[in-house]
This record gives structure tokens, sequence and C-alpha cells, in this order.
């Protein structure tokens, strides 16, 4: 119980006219203060409902799931959650959609703006606070992205294929970025991907799910070196060991 | 902006010289219709008693300029439309808000909005009249009639067209329904609402028209009816065309 998150015994299914449709059943799950945990397994097995579970905008159906010590919604912890697409809204300019969360929570005082700012400029996004987003690159339009959710100070960050809707070369660069900014932040991160080699260059640990109904199947503590990058993770020697012990789990009992 | 291309410069002159020809041409057919119209009349292809001509149209705005009425009348049209515009972007706001917020609600009206929608709306005015009195307030319900039905159902359903991993992000960050409401559905949907509001008020000033037929002393519907009843075709004639203008 002394773990930062914890999932005990966590069902939940969708319902429709059609039928029931099992998303996970009795997963148990613990993350530790300051882990980055990559979660992978095939696509639409609920890796997503998993977040959402977690975040609380799904409740359990069965068992019990603490953040801090407390359930999603009465809990002290600060969840950042970035979805798949940027979402930037095209209505409002750069500043202005970095400051969406700010506005929603009341919270634009002169300390939090100037936070804004300086988050705008260490991303390299200084001098864009007027532009429209459709005027960024992808990558530049995933930092704003990543800038809203940390304008809020998240203390565990959800991040829901950030990289998937950028092309290859782009999203080494920004996985890259984005990984080592919530590192020297200090922040604990749960990664969900279906991209192997993204999971294992972001993670200091692997979860392995089934397809649906999702169960762990492995959980695989990584011992890169602390200070490589992402990108440099790619050229280590472990990679490739990791890389096949995970696939085997993955292609293993479909 | 000094250092134009050749190429660029002479594709910028090639816009230039395609919107002189556009606006060219609508000038040159309006011309030639109101041309034809007055030959016709005067070489008697025309009866110009029951067509009217240009010209004729002219002296009696002319007349009527100089009195001033053509303005009051006009004028008061104008009011009613802008009235009934006001209460249908209104009305359609507020329930389209209300529809999407209730989806059960929005399940319920539906079949009812579709079928008010597709009433024919100006066979509702003598019932109105009876209802309300032979007054501007029938004229104005009219014009809102006629628009709102259908405004509330296109508003409705670009609500609920949102995205709903956007409606998501808000709810990530903590906001309320409020919030989705306030922050991605109504700045998202300002395009349809304003192409919306286009439709609705030429929808509008077909109600307020149909309204003054029947239930008004003022006003240019009113002048189209008593135009045609006391045969002066040229004052008739010309009103059916200046609420064109008033579109415009």
């Amino acid at each position: 119980m002394d773990s930062f998150l914890t999932l005990s015994h966590v069902s939940y299914a969708y319902h429709s006219p059609q039928g029931e449709l099992p998303a996970m059943t009795d997963l148990c799950l613990s993350i530790e203060k300051g882990e980055f945990v990559s979660i992978v397994g095939p696509s639409g097995c609920g890796k997503s409902t998993l977040l959402s579970l977690i975040c609380g905008l799904l409740k359990p159906e069965e068992g019990s799931i603490l953040v801090g010590g407390h359930p999603p919604d009465e809990s002290d912890v600060k969840i950042g959650y970035m979805l798949q697409k940027d979402h930037l809204f095209e209505w409002r300019n750069i500043f202005k959609n970095v400051c969406l969360g700010l506005e929603i929570q009341k919270a634009q005082t002169p300390d939090s703006l100037a936070y804004t700012t300086q988050l705008l400029k260490s991303y390299g996004l200084e001098g864009f606070e007027d532009v429209r987003p459709s005027e960024l690159s992808g990558g530049m339009r995933q930092r704003a992205a990543l800038i809203r959710t940390m304008t809020l100070h998240p203390d565990l960050l959800l991040l829901d294929e950030p990289f998937s809707a950028l092309d290859y070369q782009t999203r080494l660069e920004v996985c890259d970025d984005i990984a080592m900014i919530i590192k020297e932040a200090g922040k604990t991160a749960v990664l969900v991907t279906h991209d192997l080699s993204e999971a294992i260059s972001f993670g200091n640990r692997v979860i392995v799910l089934s397809s649906r109904p999702a169960r762990i199947k492995a959980d695989i503590r990584l011992s890169f070196d602390e200070d490589l990058s992402p990108l440099k993770r790619r050229s280590d020697q472990q990679f490739y060991q990791y890389f096949n012990m995970i696939w085997e789990e993955l292609k293993g009992h479909e | 902006m000094n250092n134009i291309s050749a190429a660029q410069a002479a594709y910028l002159s090639g816009l230039k010289r395609h919107r002189q020809r556009v606006r060219g041409f609508r000038l040159l057919i309006f011309i030639l219709l109101v041309v034809l119209w007055e030959l016709a009349a005067r070489t008697g292809v025309l009866d110009d008693f029951i067509f009217s001509s240009p010209v004729r149209m002219y002296h009696t705005f002319m007349g009527m300029a100089a009195d001033g009425s053509i303005f009051r009348h006009t004028g008061i049209t104008l009011a009613e439309t802008l009235a009934s515009f006001f209460f249908v972007v209104l009305f359609s706001l507020l329930l389209a808000m209300a529809l999407w917020w209730n989806r059960g609600l929005y399940e319920i009206l539906e079949p009812y909005l579709v079928v008010l929608n597709s009433l024919p709306k100006s066979a509702m005015a003598p019932v109105l009249i009876v209802w309300l009195g032979s007054n501007p307030k029938t004229i104005i319900v009219t014009g809102i009639l006629i628009a709102v039905f259908g405004s509330i159902l296109t508003l409705t359903v670009s609500f609920q067209e949102a995205d709903p991993e956007q409606i998501k992000l808000i709810y990530t960050l903590k906001g309320s329904k409020w919030d989705v409401l306030r922050k991605v559905l109504l700045p998202r949907s300002v395009p349809v609402l304003i192409s919306q509001m286009k439709v609705n008020i030429g929808l509008c000033l077909v109600g307020v028209i149909i309204g003054e037929f029947l239930a008004a002393d003022a006003g240019l519907g009113y002048l189209i009816i008593y135009g045609s009843q006391v045969f002066r075709w040229g004052a008739g004639v010309r009103e059916v065309s200046s609420p064109v203008a008033v579109g415009l």
C-alpha cells in the first residue's frame, strides 16, 4: 500500500446492446514514485482504458485504484494526461492553447503565467505565442501539448501514445525531448504504446499486456545507464536483448 | 514584398484580371436584363400594365422616396426581420445547448423537431393572426417559426459531431461539462453558426414578408399586397425586388 500508484484486482468492461466487452480483468499493478513505466500490448487491448481508469475518467467496475493512497478523484497527486493527438484548438493561438488547463482551473495567476512563458522558452517555442497551431510542425505541436499539461505541475504523467501521430524521424526526436524534459522535472510517467522500440527506449520498466481482456504477461525492469537518452538507448547493446525478450513475450501466447 | 518574381507577378495580375472579369460580367447581365425588360415593355412584347417596366419602377420609387414612405416601410420590415433573426439565434443556441446537454431529451424531441421543421410555416400565418392578433408580434413570430427549427437541428448536430478526444482533453484537465461547452463546442461551432445565420436572415425575411402580407399596415409585404390589389403594378413589382436589396 506504500506505492505511489496501486491498482488492485481492477476489472472493467465496455457495454453495448451487442454485449459486454471486457477490457481488463483482475489487473494488479504498482508503480513507485519517479519510475518511468512503458506499457506495451497489441492494439485495442485496453491500454488507453487503463490510463483513463488511473486518471479517474472511468471508474473500475471491480477492484480499486489508489494514487498517493487515495482514489484518483480525491487524491492530492496531480495527474497530467497526454493524448494521442495534440488537440491544440485552431481557434486559439499557442499561448491561449497552453493556458487552457490554467484557464479551466481558474489558476491564471501572474506566477503561473510567468511559469508558462518560461516553459515556452525552455521547450523552444518562444516567439510562437501568437501563432495558430496549424503553422507549427508536428513536433512543436506535441511540445506545446506537453506544456499545456506541465503548466498544472502534474506529479504523475500519463502518456497515451503521444508520438503515434508523428512521422518517424520527428517521433524519435520528440520522444527524446519529452522523456528528458519529464525526467529532469523529476516526474513519474506511464507511457502506453504499441511500439516496442519506443517502450524500451522510454521506460526503466516495461509491462507487457495480453490482448483483450488485458492481463499482465510480463513485467521487466531495464537496466540502462541512467544518463542514456531514449535515442542513445536504441544503439545500446542491451537494447536488442530486451527487444527480443519482450518480442517473445508479446507474441508468446497469442 | 518588393522582390516578387516575374512568375508571381504574372500570377497576381492574372488573378486580378479574373476578378475584374467576374465583376464585369455580373454587372453586364444586370444591365442587359434591365435594358431588355424596358425594350420589351416599350415595343409591346410585354404588357407594361401587368409587367411594369424599369422606368415606371424608377418613377414610383422616386415618388415614394420623395414623401419618405419607402424608407418607413423598408425600415419597418428591416426592424421586424432583425428582431425575429435575433430571437432565432437566441432560441436555437439555447435549445441546441440544452439538447446536447441532455442526450435523452434530444432523443425524445428529435422527431417533433423534424416534423415542425418540415411543416409549411407560411400556412401557419393565418392561424397566428387569430392567436396573436393582427400586429407586428404575429409578423415577428412568423419570421421566427420559419427559421428556428432547422437552425436548432443544425446546431445540435454540430455540437454532437465534436471530436470525443477534444472533449476528453477538457476532462483530463479537470474541466466540467460546462467547460466542454464553453471551450470546445461553442468555439468550434462558430463557422456553422455563421453559415446558419446567413441562411436564417434570409428565412426570417421570407417569414416577415409573409406575415406582412396578412397582418400589417406597413412594411414591404404590405406594399406588395396593396400594390397588387389597386393594380399599381409599378409599385408591386418594384416591391418584390426591394426585399432582394434588403436581403443583400
